[in-house]
Parts: C-alpha cells; sequence; structure tokens
C-alpha cells in the first residue's frame, strides 16, 4: 500500500527487505519494528565481506556487551568505564512545574551537560553560567554528598560527576542569601 | 508407614544435603515434612519475594545458613533503576527476632545497609560466614561492625562489590581474640587499608585457608602474609608491582615457592606485565586461576604462565589472550573444567571462533563455558558439539550484535541447535549473534534440561518465544531483551510461569493491557511494571509497550517495598 511510505516508523533507511547487503532470504520475514529503541542508537554497518574486523564506532546500548558494572568499571578500556556508571540526578529548574532527571554518566563535561539542561528545560545561557557565574539570568548549583549547595563548574568535571546528588538551575534573583558555598572557599575538614 | 522412630528417620535425612533432595523428601508425607523441616539447617531462597521471612523461619526453625538472592540477572547490565528493591533488612530483622541460630549469611543482588550489618553482628553469637555477591548499600563502617562482634568469624567474603570506602580501619576491628578466621576476600575494596592491622590478622589465624586483597595491600606487605600464612589454599594477588631487581621482589619469590598448598590464584588487580616470573612456581599446582581483573597482563605473559598451569579445572581470562592463547591452553590443560574469556575492551584483543574450536577438542572435561568473541560461525559451533556433548552451561557473547555467521551470512540458528541437541545435560545457555525463531525450534525440540535461558536481541515473532515456552520442561528463570515476543507469546501458557521462578522481559513487544491480562489470571504472580527513568508520561494505554517488565511466582502477594516506578499489576 502507497500508504506504507508515510507511515511513521522506527529503523534504519532501507530495512524493508531492499538489501542492505546483509540479509539473507531467510531474515525477509523479520518483524521490522523489532528493536526500534536500541535502533536509534544503532548507527552499524556490518562488515559484509566476510572479513574479520573489529568494528570499535558501534553505538553504545545500555547492557550491551552482557558485563556486570563491576567488572566494567575496573576494565581496560575507559570508555567502557565511564559510560557504563549510571549517574541519575534529579535536576528542578526554577519555573518548570516538573522535575527531570540526566544520567550524569552520560556526559564527557560540563559543555555537555549544559548544552543538555538547555534542551530538557528550554532554557539557554547555561554554557555561559558555567564559564562565568555573574552574567547569566541563571545559576546551575549542585547539591554534593555532603549535603552542601555548591555552583557548578569549579571542580574538574571527573569529581562533580562523583559528588553530585542534585542539580538545581537557580533563578539569579533567588541566589541571594541562599547559602552557597562562595567559589574557592576551603571546606573546614572533620 | 514410619517403621523407624522420628530420630533414626531424621538421622537418614542428615545424608541428604541437596536442598532439592530435601524438599523432595518433605513431599512425601506429614511425618517426614516435619521431620525434615525441624531438622534443615540450610536454606536457599532463589529469590527474596518469594516468600516472607517469617514464614521461611516459621517452617525452618532450625536455621543455621541462609542464603537469599535479590535483583534479576539483567540488573548486572544496569536494566534494573537504583533503588529497585531486594533490601534485606527485614529478613536480618525477622531472623533477630526469633530465636533462629544464624551461623551464615549468603546474599547475591541484595541491598545490604550499615544498619543491617549492625544488626547481624549483634544479634547472631555464633555467626560465623557472611558472602557478599554483586551487593550495594553499605560502607566500610558496616564491616567494622561484623569484625569487631562477630567473635568466632570464620568467613569475610566480598565479590564484585562496590562499597563506599571510608577508610581502611575497620581491619583494625577484629579484636585480638579473633583467631578463627578461614577465608577473607576483600579484593573489590577499592581504599587503602591498614597494612599493620592486617598482617597482624593474618598471624593470629592459623586456619587462614583463603585470601584475596585488594590493590592497597602493596608487594611487600603481601611477602609478609605468604610468611605468615604458607598453608593459604586460594590466593588473591593485590598489587604486583615492583622493579624486578629489588630484595622486595627476590624475597618474594622465595617466599612463594614455600607456599606449597596454593592451588587458587586471583587477583593482580596492579602489575607489571613483564614480571610474573616469581608465580611461575606456583602454577604446577594451581586448578584455579582467574586474571581476568588483570587487564595489565599482555597476552605474551598470559601464555607464558599457563604453558605451567597443567592441573587448571577453572580458568577466568580476559581475551587479550587471543586464540593463540587458547590454543595454549587447550594444549596444556587437559583437566580444564570451566572457562571464562571476558572482553578487555582493549581494540586489537580478541577471540574468535578457532579458540573455542580448539579449546573444544583440547580440553575434554569441559563443562562451563562463558565465552565473549568478536564472531562465531555455524561450522565452528557444530564442531564443537560433535568435540564436546559434556556442556552444563554454555554462554556465548558475540560483541557485536545480531552479528551473522561471517562466512556464510546466515543466521546462527543451525549452530546453537548443535549445541543443543548434543549437549544432553544443558542447563544454562544464552545466546548471541543473528538468530531467527528456528534457534528456538530446535531449543524447544532438545534441550530438555535447560534451566536458565538468556535470550538479547533474537527471534521474528511470538513463535521463538512460545517453542521455549512449549519446549523447555524444566525451565526456572527466562530472561529476554529486545527481542519481538508480544502479548500473544506471554499469554497463551500462563500457568507455565508458576512452575518457573522468574520471567524478564525488556524491550519486547508485550503491552500494558498484555501484562495486566496476565496479572488478572495469575494471581499468584507478581507482574512488575518498571517505568524508565525518563518515561515522564505513563499513560494508561492498554496498547503502550511496556518497557520493563519482571514477573516472578510468589506466595505472599505484591511486595511493599516497591518504590513509585514499579507497578505491581
Amino acid at each position: 500500500m502507497e500508504l506504507e511510505i508515510t507511515e511513521l516508523r522506527l529503523g534504519l533507511p532501507g530495512r524493508d527487505g531492499c538489501d542492505s547487503g546483509l540479509n539473507s532470504s531467510s531474515n525477509n520475514n523479520k518483524n521490522e519494528k523489532k528493536r526500534a529503541f536500541s535502533d536509534i542508537c544503532d548507527e552499524a554497518n556490518y562488515e559484509t565481506n566476510g572479513e574479520r574486523k573489529i568494528n570499535p564506532t558501534k553505538s553504545q546500548v545500555v547492557g550491551w556487551p552482557p558485563v556486570c558494572s563491576y567488572r566494567r568499571k575496573n576494565s581496560f578500556n575507559e570508555k567502557d568505564r565511564v559510560e557504563s556508571s549510571k549517574m541519575y540526578v534529579k535536576v528542578s529548574m526554577d519555573g518548570a512545574p516538573f522535575l527531570r532527571k540526566i544520567d550524569l554518566g552520560m556526559h564527557q563535561g560540563y559543555p555537555d551537560l549544559a548544552m543538555a539542561l538547555e534542551k530538557l528545560f528550554g532554557c539557554f545561557g547555561l554554557s555561559e553560567a558555567l564559564k562565568d557565574a555573574d552574567s547569566s539570568e541563571f545559576v546551575p548549583i549542585y547539591e554534593d554528598k555532603d549535603g552542601d549547595w555548591m555552583l557548578a563548574g569549579d571542580v574538574p568535571w571527573e569529581m562533580f560527576a562523583e559528588t553530585c546528588k542534585r542539580l538545581r538551575i537557580m533563578k539569579r534573583s533567588e541566589a541571594k542569601g541562599f547559602g552557597l558555598h562562595p567559589r574557592g572557599a576551603q571546606r573546614i575538614s572533620e | 508407614m514410619n517403621y523407624f522412630p522420628d530420630e533414626v528417620i531424621e538421622h537418614v535425612f542428615d545424608f541428604v544435603t541437596s536442598q532439592k533432595d530435601r524438599n523432595a523428601v518433605s513431599l512425601v508425607c506429614k511425618s517426614w515434612y516435619k521431620i525434615e523441616r525441624l531438622s534443615r539447617q540450610s536454606v536457599f531462597i532463589g529469590n527474596c519475594y518469594a516468600i516472607s521471612p517469617e514464614r521461611v523461619i516459621g517452617r525452618f526453625p532450625g536455621l543455621k545458613s541462609l542464603t537469599l538472592k535479590g535483583k534479576p540477572h539483567f540488573a548486572d547490565f544496569n536494566l534494573l533503576p537504583y533503588d529497585w528493591g531486594g533490601w534485606v533488612y527485614p529478613w536480618v530483622e525477622a531472623l533477630a527476632k526469633s530465636r533462629v541460630g544464624l551461623e551464615e549469611l549468603r546474599l547475591k543482588r541484595m541491598v545490604v545497609s550499615d544498619d543491617c550489618l549492625e544488626l547481624l553482628s549483634r544479634s547472631f553469637v555464633n555467626f560465623k560466614s557472611l558472602v557478599l555477591v554483586s551487593c550495594e548499600g553499605f560502607t566500610t563502617d558496616g564491616l567494622a561492625a561484623i569484625a569487631a562482634n562477630c567473635r568466632y568469624l570464620r568467613e569475610l567474603d566480598l565479590q564484585e562489590i562496590e562499597v563506599d570506602d571510608n577508610r581502611g580501619q575497620w581491619i583494625s576491628c577484629f579484636p585480638d581474640s579473633c583467631t578463627s578466621l578461614v577465608s577473607l576476600n576483600f579484593s573489590c575494596l577499592k581504599g587503602e587499608i591498614n597494612l599493620t592491622a592486617l598482617e597482624r590478622l593474618v598471624a593470629r589465624s592459623p586456619n587462614l585457608k583463603s585470601l584475596r586483597l585488594n590493590r592497597a595491600v602493596p608487594l611487600d606487605t603481601l611477602q609478609k602474609l605468604l610468611m605468615r600464612a604458607p598453608q593459604l589454599v586460594d590466593l588473591g594477588i593485590g598489587s604486583f608491582v615492583y622493579d624486578p631487581s629489588s630484595e622486595a621482589y627476590i624475597k618474594l619469590k622465595a617466599t612463594l615457592v614455600k607456599c606449597k598448598s596454593i592451588r587458587s590464584l586471583s587477583g593482580f588487580l596492579e602489575v607489571v606485565p613483564c614480571c610474573l616470573s616469581a608465580i611461575h612456581p606456583v602454577c604446577q599446582n594451581l586448578t584455579s586461576l582467574n586474571l581476568s581483573y588483570a587487564p595489565g597482563i599482555h597476552g605474551n605473559e598470559l601464555i607464558k604462565l599457563i604453558r605451567f598451569c597443567r592441573k587448571l579445572e577453572r580458568l577466568w581470562i580476559l581475551d587479550s589472550i587471543g586464540d593463540r592463547g587458547l590454543g595454549v591452553v587447550a594444549f596444556t590443560c587437559k583437566e580444564l573444567q570451566e572457562l571464562r574469556v571476558f572482553p578487555s575492551g582493549v581494540d586489537n584483543a580478541a577471540v574468535t571462533e578457532e579458540g573455542l574450536v580448539a579449546i573444544s577438542a583440547g580440553c575434554p572435561k569441559l563443562h562451563s563455558l562463558l565465552y565473549f568473541c568478536q564472531q562465531m560461525t555455524n561450522a565452528a559451533l557444530i564442531t564443537v558439539a560433535k568435540n564436546n556433548s559434556n556442556f552444563t552451561r554454555f554462554r556465548l557473547c558475540i560483541l557485536d550484535r545480531e552479528k551473522p555467521d561471517p562466512v556464510t551470512m546466515q543466521p546462527l540458528d543451525e549452530g546453537f541447535g548443535a549445541i543443543v541437541q548434543s549437549c544432553k545435560r544443558l542447563r544454562r545457555l544464552s545466546l548471541s549473534g543473528l538468530l531467527t525463531d528456528q534457534v528456538f525450534l530446535y531449543i524447544g525440540m532438545y534441550a530438555e534440561q535447560l534451566e536458565m535461558l538468556s535470550i538479547a536481541f533474537a527471534g521474528n515473532s511470538d513463535k521463538g518465544m512460545l517453542y521455549v515456552l512449549n519446549g523447555c520442561k524444566k525451565l526456572r528463570k527466562l530472561e529476554i531483551r529486545d527481542s519481538p515476543f508480544g502479548n500473544t507469546a506471554l499469554l497463551t501458557d500462563v500457568g507455565k510461569y508458576e512452575t518457573m521462578r522468574s520471567l524478564w522481559m525488556s524491550s519486547c513487544e508485550v503491552t500494558l493491557g498484555g501484562c495486566q491480562t496476565l496479572a488478572k489470571k495469575m494471581p499468584r504472580l507478581n507482574v512488575e511494571i518498571i517505568n524508565e527513568d525518563d518515561q515522564m508520561e505513563f499513560s494508561l494505554d492498554d496498547r503502550q509497550k511496556v518497557g520493563k517488565m519482571y514477573l516472578y511466582r510468589t506466595l505472599v502477594g505484591p511486595r511493599k517495598d516497591a518504590p513509585d516506578f514499579v507497578w505491581t499489576l
């Protein structure tokens, strides 16, 4: 039916049995709707020439390969170690009705995080805020493991990701008197 | 019916040790049920939510050893949100309130808090053994409580755990009067450890047979510990970094030669790859070798080491060993029973079907396999099946999802089919690569003893799952992800799930409506829908596909500790 062309479908183009070079005839009955979620993540092109080739650029999917997270964290491959840790934290933004959740483990640094937050809340100017706190309308702050609210952007990314328990995008006007620890201040050690 | 007094029957039952057998015995008659339950000492609960602690204690008041498992297997791969469940506190609390003389607690995939460990340590005078595998939720404070309060502690074994380390002082909490340690494994702890306290502890533990150290234990401490404990049978080395010309290394070499009892070796969490020759004298007696946490050891060093290990029965290794290295294993390790090859994540490291074929040809006693590889062919699997029909566990993971046979471009149905047809005692199977419904037809037809099946990115239609559910009579655990099985497969034989421990389905085609129908029909199942983190709007539309479903049989109804994102239908 012609309407099929207009049907919204999740999947790689050309998978309808027109040969991507992979499928043999026995696979033409494959349910095209399967693995829709992973299709989105999946940029792979299978090696079709029979050569033994490792495809290092294939996209990651949650939980694949099935190696337990303890083992991943001890693995040689930095990429595995970083991407496997699930670090979901709640994010609230002043004025937004719902909180969101974001996986810090999926981001490589502050600019990346800022972009993701901007997308999530449809607000702008966070990247600037992270670089220079005084210039933007919003102040990104986070609650650390000790329960203190800190200004985001001071410490190295990895340290931040480890210690951040929740994030808040606060309006600058609310920031005064909130009790933030000032930039660079030493915390009194126990 | 009973011609013998109860005491005699009880004495006979003492020789019946496996839980399966004891369960069978208890079904014979009321009298045997009573005698068995009063004399049972060791209880295994495969799913902590299938039964309540009170009922377990009520039935087995003589309980001394309890094994509990919590989260489903796929939790290991981050498929389960953090606080899904599996808290052990209610169990420990209930046991503490009762008069059970708990001596041993073994937990897998459960959440254990410091409070829980504290309560455990104070409640059972004769507590002897704590084994935690893939658990979480505690810190070294909890360990300190165990060390300080369990006067007769024999075993403290932590495996694959990420502990929030506070300091390494917990080891100093073992009182001087504690001399009963037989097994101490803290290899997974990341933090520092008080080395002096550790040395003193080992020195006053004459029965110590198993010692697995963490990264923070340097070479010279290792040498001192081995001097104190030459009777060790199982050793886990933490840090193996040193200068080969140093005195420390020379001393270690000499000490290791004296450790004639070591049969099991693991660790090498930090290693200088060129200096493993110190280990060679130990290799000739080794039956178990685990180098899977040692990415620092290069393939060539591994091969050199393996050549000395003629008595090896169990080998866990990284794929940096390569097909060539597996060839050496096949040549050398004729006693090999269990092999696990893990991915090292290094781009050039690889094993393929060649390595597996070599192993199957060279190691006739091999029955347990976990093999992460770059590719696999049907021909290779058919050869493996011909060479070896002993497999009880066959878990193959081709790293490239849905990869076909690279030579023929065919799915791997025939290869796995050959495995299940040949290996009549197969109890556990994990599939990977490109697979159609056909492989499930074979599994349903031939895998008569199969108890656990793991499926990912496989199959074409509901028929696949139905072949398995209809054919595998002994199936206990089925876990499926990203496969096109839907409501028809789920609902065709609902009674089947009461014969199984659990079913996991994620990213499949089952809908909310289908799950609800199942839950309605089967009140003795908990059908849990686990909402994804970013599903902000989970509409109540029956036709909505369910992201994650976990169902399990239970005698105690929906659990009361389920978090908000888990719906028990």
